[in-house]
């Protein structure tokens, strides 16, 4: 199969490779570069465990073919993290306030409510929960995803921080 | 759940897009935002053998008024739809119909263009456009033309594009100020395709109907231009019995697939629910 050659930037870093059109994001990231954060979980474009940050757009990695993303500017869960391995503020919220159980929808849950609150820094309950419909969750019921996201988006903004409810 | 293989084209405008499509044949289909067309190429009931990605041309980009239409470019988002302030202020329902589509990751990237262009019975726009008298300005190997929104749906997934044909632009007739619109999408969840959905543009005149155009999706192989519905509630105040007799005009030309959205008896009475709830918030909403 003839290939083609793709260079783009994942998580700060420079990434070359000669790869077939028809190779999907999600399976460049994971096969090829060993980043294996985005999930594939339903391979219909529903479930949003493949979301990964594309030139500041969320998307389902599942459904762009790796070279469309030729030049781009690629993060993913494995970015989020500081260069001193300090948790992001999203990634420490979802620690606090339990949102996750299993755990495989939480990377996509990530870099969504990441560029959500790019979007909107202040959004309402309505708007993170509009905001992350296109990632599904099957252990949580979205409760805690929720909170999760309003504790990061009030600590990003300098806000005082609030205990978790009872 | 991986594609067939296939070659890559990224031509940097509408002419080499043209020649490559006309020069490749019908083993080449264009590829806008791919949220159709990959997940049917993943499922591999579409495996062309060559994709011509139109991402590159700027040409296609751009939301613009120009005289008394809007031109929105073929590979405009739904996310730029939506963080438009032209289309905000001047054409509302494309806004609220685009804010219904899929889900945010899905409105990143799919375009106007694809949502129009695909002949996809469950797309939300076509109804939306045949609602507003648009026109799909097309570019092929024998030339450009403009084909009437109304006139573009012939089938499932079958337009008026000659073979090599693309949509550039759709050009949208600006309603008059004060205008009422509504787009009422009924579905199992959010981020889902349309049971059934009705889009209402509409004016008043003294509390009555002046004018008024009906799009629903969803409910035929195609979008259906409801025309004997909206001419029931021209000059009336949108009372309770006119309401109704639409309903019945809309439910009576509704021809849907009974599938996972439901059985056709019941998406077309939800068809009829739809218009009822749009033509009233399009009427609270109108000035």
């Amino acid at each position: 199969m003839s290939t083609m050659h793709v260079a783009m930037t994942v998580n700060g870093k420079p990434v070359e490779a000669d790869i077939e059109p028809r190779l999907l994001l999600i399976h460049f990231l994971r096969e090829h570069l060993n980043l294996t954060g985005a999930h594939i979980g339903c391979d219909t474009t529903h479930c949003g465990a493949c979301t990964v940050d594309l030139d500041g757009k969320s998307v389902k990695s599942c459904t762009v073919f790796a070279v469309q993303a030729d030049g781009g500017k690629l993060l993913t869960i494995e970015g989020m993290a500081g260069a001193d391995g300090k948790l992001h503020a999203l990634q420490d919220a979802f620690r606090e306030m339990h949102a996750l159980q299993c755990g495989f929808c939480t990377p996509g849950m990530i870099l969504r409510a990441h560029r959500l609150l790019q979007e909107n820094p202040t959004p309402s309950e309505e708007e993170i929960r509009f905001g992350i419909s296109g990632n599904l969750c099957r252990c949580t019921g979205y409760q805690n995803i929720v909170k999760a996201i309003q504790f990061a988006a009030d600590r990003l903004q300098g806000r005082p921080l609030q205990e978790a409810a009872e | 759940m991986i594609p067939g293989a296939f070659a890559f084209h990224r031509p940097g405008t509408v002419a080499d897009a043209v020649a490559l499509l006309a020069s490749l044949g019908e083993e080449a289909r264009p590829i806008a935002g791919g949220h159709s067309l990959i997940p049917m190429m993943k499922l591999r009931l579409a495996s062309p053998g060559h994709l011509v990605d139109l991402h590159g041309i700027r040409d296609l980009g751009g939301i613009r008024a120009d005289g008394l239409d809007i031109v929105v470019g073929a590979m405009v988002t739904h996310h730029q739809l939506i963080g438009s302030d032209l289309v905000a202020a001047r054409l509302p329902i494309l806004r609220e119909t685009s804010l219904q589509i899929a889900d945010p990751q899905v409105r990143y990237v799919g375009t106007l263009g694809g949502n129009v262009a695909n002949g996809d019975p469950g797309n939300d726009m076509p109804a939306v456009m045949i609602a507003l008298d648009a026109a799909y300005e097309v570019a092929g190997p024998k030339g450009a033309r403009r084909i009437a929104a109304r006139e573009f749906y012939q089938g499932a997934y079958f337009t008026a594009l000659e073979p090599g044909e693309i949509v550039v632009a759709i050009r949208i007739p600006v309603p008059p100020a004060g205008h009422g619109h509504a787009y009422e999408k009924l579905k199992r969840k959010i981020g889902d395709y349309a049971i059934a959905a009705a889009a209402v543009v509409l004016t008043l005149a003294g509390g009555k109907v002046a004018s008024c155009a009906i799009g629903l999706t969803n409910v035929a192989e195609t979008p259906l231009l409801a025309e004997a519905a909206a001419k029931l509630v021209i000059g009336s105040g949108l009372d309770a019995a006119t309401i109704k007799a639409a309903v019945a005009a809309a439910e009576a030309i509704a021809a849907p697939a009974s599938d996972a959205r439901g059985p056709a008896r019941y998406r077309s009475k939800m068809a009829g629910v739809m218009l009822a709830r749009a033509l009233t918030r399009a009427q609270r909403n109108a000035q």
